[in-house]
């Protein structure tokens, strides 16, 4: 009971100050003394308390674009086990739905972006979609590869399966695994190398220049989805990384916590020190990422 | 023993899918260097340190991981600038031919029939990649170096292969093997030198005056 | 002793070449090396009982036979080389010189291998001392044509070397210990597993095959054959192409031993015909005479593929050819030298009348066309014709009726070429070379063509023996 607490709590609060984090290490890196740690909390208290401005041409879709993806990444949220413990949700073949719930998500604000009808935008859908359809690949294989591990068709099974033991057995495989996850986990947030999600040159941006339009609460929603989104990817990527066991139960929170934490420090460091690809070479990244699970995917079934 | 050497053959497969992927020779050098140093450790790693095998590694790791690479990227300073050229089916096509041709590759291994003691190992299948992308590298890159690199990826593999045998070869052939990749990478080295002072680039493309004519 | 003294005394040349300062005296080495190369290999070849160094290296019918023509075109190409360096006095022939006798070293260390390892080490230094001959002339098309030479011959060799060790392997597969010796790779062969034998085999046809030249691994070879000076295209044509064909018959005197040998000859004719028919269609229209003579070597080698495919009778053709075809590429790219020399050019377009204005090379190189495309009463004839009948009378009609078509068009599509070049008119608007016949150029081609006609005339009774005794050795291997 007391875990299930800690897990919503978690996952209600914790994500914007991954945000935090990473921007925290970015200024650091640069010198800077950077925003204050809890500043993703103020921007979207900030945001809620706006009113919102839609734009004429807008229809329904607009509006039910950043309702729609918040609702869907929160359900995600709820099937992934973070640390140890069981989610709330959990059941045979629920991997399909989580993935099938982030595309979901991904199509709402790319639908909400057409929908403005602006050229910018709809840029920045096309290529939003292009990644994705080349990242999606990855984390399907890494399901394929884990489900095949484990002997489990639940996300729980698979991703609590991992082990230290693991490792020494199939390290080869895992390590493709993570580095694939990698790349997936930075494009799929919008993060340097692949996007940069303080830009707002639109030629640079991806994901940003899809909620141009949208502005208080809704965008607040989408600024929160993102977040969430970064927190789900990066519990299921921990797993993989770190397949720590602690023996109690609010060591084990703790553990995960820190973990969380300095995934985030990770990333900031790949940010500080690695300039933005150039639009070519992201599909030719992701093409990496998806031979890479393809790899393992071949060194597990041989 | 066994499992440590899967995972160094995991590696040398993902060396060549860099090496198919990248777009800097330099790099594209180092990771021929790395992969070098990777097959040198392969014999005392799945054989024990004999003499015999402490020489082959020795030797392997000053060819293949030094003297080579330091040929190549002394003859790249001399007569080279920036990146190599859009390879024939570009990067992406170039990374998913070698991912094509690994499966490919694990494929057949998969049907030939294989000594017991050797059945659960991954030498067979990375060798064959290895020599299947080092084809694919070797054909589809345009710049003379690029090429030479390609062709030492394909002896690498042949390398792989022969760890199979390297208990029972004579070491005098092997020896005389890679003597001989050193000797042919000296000349290519010079040729390469001499293109690029010929054509002023290393640009096998523009390579056009001798084909038939009409 | 003999074995020993052949390998060594070309290096001994070469090392002396590399001494030597003088850019004019440093040629005269190599008619010494040549004639001293050619005594022993005499020497060797009328022992009764072959030379026995140890299982590795010694000396058979098959070897003697390579030994014989590689060492009488190498005296050829050295004799020619004193006078033809003369005109070519600007250029350093240092690495020449030490080329050609690495080059013949190692040929000679190929014809005494009966190691597999060892042969492949010899073939690879064949192709890498030959390198720095065909960009003799250092010009743009020179680099561009020993890049492709150095580049597909280094990955043909490498792929051979994959084919040695699949067939290593596949004695450790049967529980054998592994050993790279020719007899013993024999008498185990029926005992190996068929899928490593024709997976070594078809690397080593891919791999050996290149070197010869077999079509579709024979891009190359018109680069570098018209790029080269002609007495280096001599030595590729006879020397290095058949440097492949001895790896080729090697493995194939392992593999026809087993109950797979259909597969093997269905590979070889259909390969050889394939080679055929490419260079029948490349053959007609060539302008460049030294690339024709590149399509017609690829056309040969395809015939030695047929033949070995065919086995049997075919097989004495094949022996009796392997002299014919060395011998007259020999007299071919020497006058092609002599005819490049003295017009300054190789198209048939301004290198036309040969026979005014060089008329002893005009008329051997007519001669030398003649011979080659199997006209009596030269060697090649006889030849070509054992091969034809075999195809007949041993039930492969079609294949023999195919090759003689190609052979015609190649006939028909060569002398469009060579009939301008002999008897067309010389160009009046282009200035005279100062290039004049000398006898050290006309007499090597002039010697090699006497020869040719000769042994086609009339076999001396020891080289039929020979002949037979090879043949009968690649025959007794089924």
């Amino acid at each position: 009971m007391l875990d299930i607490l800690i897990h919503l709590v978690l996952m209600v609060l914790m994500p914007p100050l991954l945000f935090g984090v990473i921007n925290r290490t970015k200024a650091s890196f640069a010198g800077r003394t950077g925003p204050p740690l809890l500043q993703p909390y103020f921007d979207l208290f900030r945001l809620f308390r706006k009113g919102s401005i839609f734009s004429r041409t807008t229809t329904w879709v607009f509006r039910a674009g950043p309702i729609v993806t918040l609702a869907a990444t929160l359900t995600a949220a709820l099937l992934i086990p973070c640390g140890n413990h069981s989610p709330l949700l959990s059941f045979n073949g629920d991997m399909i739905l989580f993935v099938y719930l982030l595309a979901l998500g991904r199509f709402f604000t790319t639908v909400a972006a057409l929908d403005t009808g602006s050229s910018f935008e709809g840029m920045g859908a096309a290529r939003e979609v292009t990644y994705s359809c080349l990242a999606e690949p990855v984390i399907f294989i890494a399901l394929l590869v884990l489900s095949r591990l484990s002997g489990s068709l639940s996300l729980v099974g698979i991703l609590t399966h991992s082990s230290t033991a693991l490792w020494m057995t199939s390290g080869a495989a895992l390590v493709m695994l993570v580095v694939g996850l990698f790349f997936v986990i930075l494009s799929e947030n919008c993060r340097i190398p692949f996007d940069d999600p303080n830009t707002h040159l639109e030629l640079t941006m991806i994901h940003e220049v899809m909620v141009l339009d949208h502005s208080g609460p809704a965008f607040g929603m989408i600024l929160y989805a993102s977040a969430l989104k970064l927190y789900i990817l990066g519990a299921f990527f921990l797993h993989l990384l770190l397949p720590l066991r602690v023996a109690g139960s609010l060591q084990d929170w703790l553990v995960f916590v820190m973990s969380m934490i300095l995934l985030a420090v990770a990333i900031g460091v790949v940010e500080s020190s690695m300039a933005r690809y150039r639009l070519v070479r992201v599909p030719q990244m992701l093409l990496s990422a998806s031979v890479l699970a393809a790899f393992a995917l071949m060194l597990v079934v041989r | 023993m066994n499992a440590a050497s899967d995972q160094l053959l995991v590696l040398v497969l993902l060396i060549n899918i860099l090496i198919l992927g990248t777009h800097r020779t330099t790099v594209a050098i180092r990771a021929m260097a790395a992969q070098g140093v990777i097959l040198g450790l392969l014999p005392i790693l799945l054989y024990s340190i004999q003499s015999h095998t402490l020489i082959i590694t020795i030797f392997v790791l000053l060819a293949k991981g030094l003297f080579i690479p330091w040929l190549l990227l002394g003859a790249l300073k001399k007569i080279d600038f920036g990146e190599d050229l859009q390879p024939l089916f570009g990067y992406s096509g170039n990374i998913l031919a070698g991912a094509v041709a690994t499966m490919l590759a694990f494929f057949f291994a998969a049907q030939l029939p294989l000594a017991p003691q050797h059945r659960d190992l991954l030498i067979v299948p990375a060798a064959l990649a290895t020599i299947l992308t080092g084809f694919i590298a070797l054909t589809s890159r345009r710049k003379a170096i690029n090429q030479v690199v390609g062709y030492l990826m394909l002896e690498n593999g042949i390398f792989i292969f022969g760890l199979l045998l390297t208990e029972s070869m004579p070491l005098m052939v092997e020896a005389g093997a890679l003597l001989d990749l050193i000797a042919g990478i000296f000349v290519m080295g010079i040729i390469i030198k001499q293109i690029g002072r010929e054509f002023s680039s290393i640009d096998t493309s523009r390579m056009t005056a001798l084909r038939e004519v009409e | 002793m003999l074995i020993l003294f052949m390998i060594m005394i070309p290096l001994a040349g070469a090392l002396a070449v590399w001494l030597i300062p003088s850019n004019s005296r440093r040629p005269l080495v190599l008619p010494v090396v040549a004639s001293l190369h050619l005594v022993l290999v005499a020497l060797a070849l009328s022992q009764p009982l072959p030379e026995y160094l140890s299982a590795w290296i010694h000396l058979d019918a098959v070897g003697k036979l390579f030994l014989l023509e590689f060492s009488v075109l190498f005296s050829a190409c050295a004799w020619y080389a004193v006078n033809y360096l003369k005109y070519r006095m600007e250029r350093d022939n240092r690495v020449l010189c030490m080329g050609l006798q690495v080059c013949l070293s190692a040929m000679t260390l190929a014809t005494v291998s009966h190691h597999m390892g060892l042969l492949w080490l010899a073939i690879e230094t064949t192709t890498l001392a030959m390198a720095p001959l065909v960009y003799f002339n250092r010009n743009a098309r020179s680099i561009e044509a020993t890049w492709k030479y150095m580049l597909i011959c280094s990955l043909g060799i490498a792929l051979a070397f994959l084919g040695i060790l699949f067939l290593a392997y596949s004695m450790v597969v049967t529980g054998l210990s592994p050993t790279l010796v020719l007899e013993v790779l024999q008498g185990q062969a029926p005992h190996l597993p068929p899928a490593w034998l024709k997976t070594a085999f078809i690397l080593m046809l891919v791999g050996y095959g290149t070197k010869m030249g077999l079509a579709p691994m024979h891009t190359w070879k018109p680069d570098a054959y018209g790029e080269a000076p002609g007495l280096v295209g001599a030595m590729l044509a006879g020397g290095l192409a058949n440097c492949g064909l001895l790896g080729l018959i090697r493995i194939y005197q392992i593999c026809m031993v087993t109950d797979s040998h259909t597969f093997y000859s269905v590979t070889l004719i259909g390969m050889g015909l394939f080679s055929i028919a490419i260079a029948a269609i490349f053959l007609v229209h060539q302008t460049d005479i030294k690339r024709m003579l590149a399509y017609s070597s690829v056309e040969h080698m395809g015939l030695f593929a047929v033949a070995l495919g065919l086995g049997g009778k075919a097989l004495y053709g094949l022996m009796l050819h392997l002299i014919g075809n060395g011998l007259a590429k020999g007299v071919l790219f020497l006058s092609a030298g002599n005819i490049h020399r003295a017009f300054a050019s190789k198209n048939r377009e301004s290198a036309r009348g040969a026979l005014r204005r060089a008329p002893w090379t005009g008329a051997m190189f007519l001669a030398g066309f003649l011979a080659m495309t199997g006209s009596p009463p030269f060697l090649p004839f006889a030849s070509e014709f054992a091969i034809f009948r075999a195809a007949f009378s041993q039930g492969r009609p079609v294949t023999g009726a195919l090759v003689a078509l190609l052979l015609m068009v190649a006939f028909l599509g060569m002398s469009l070429t060579v009939v301008p070049v002999v008897f067309g008119d010389p160009p009046k608007n282009r200035e005279r070379t100062r290039f004049s016949e000398t006898a050290l150029l006309v007499a090597p081609p002039l010697a090699l063509l006497v020869i040719l006609g000769i042994i086609g005339i009339w076999l001396p009774e020891p080289l039929y023996q020979l002949v037979k005794e090879a043949a009968a050795l690649l025959e007794v291997a089924r």
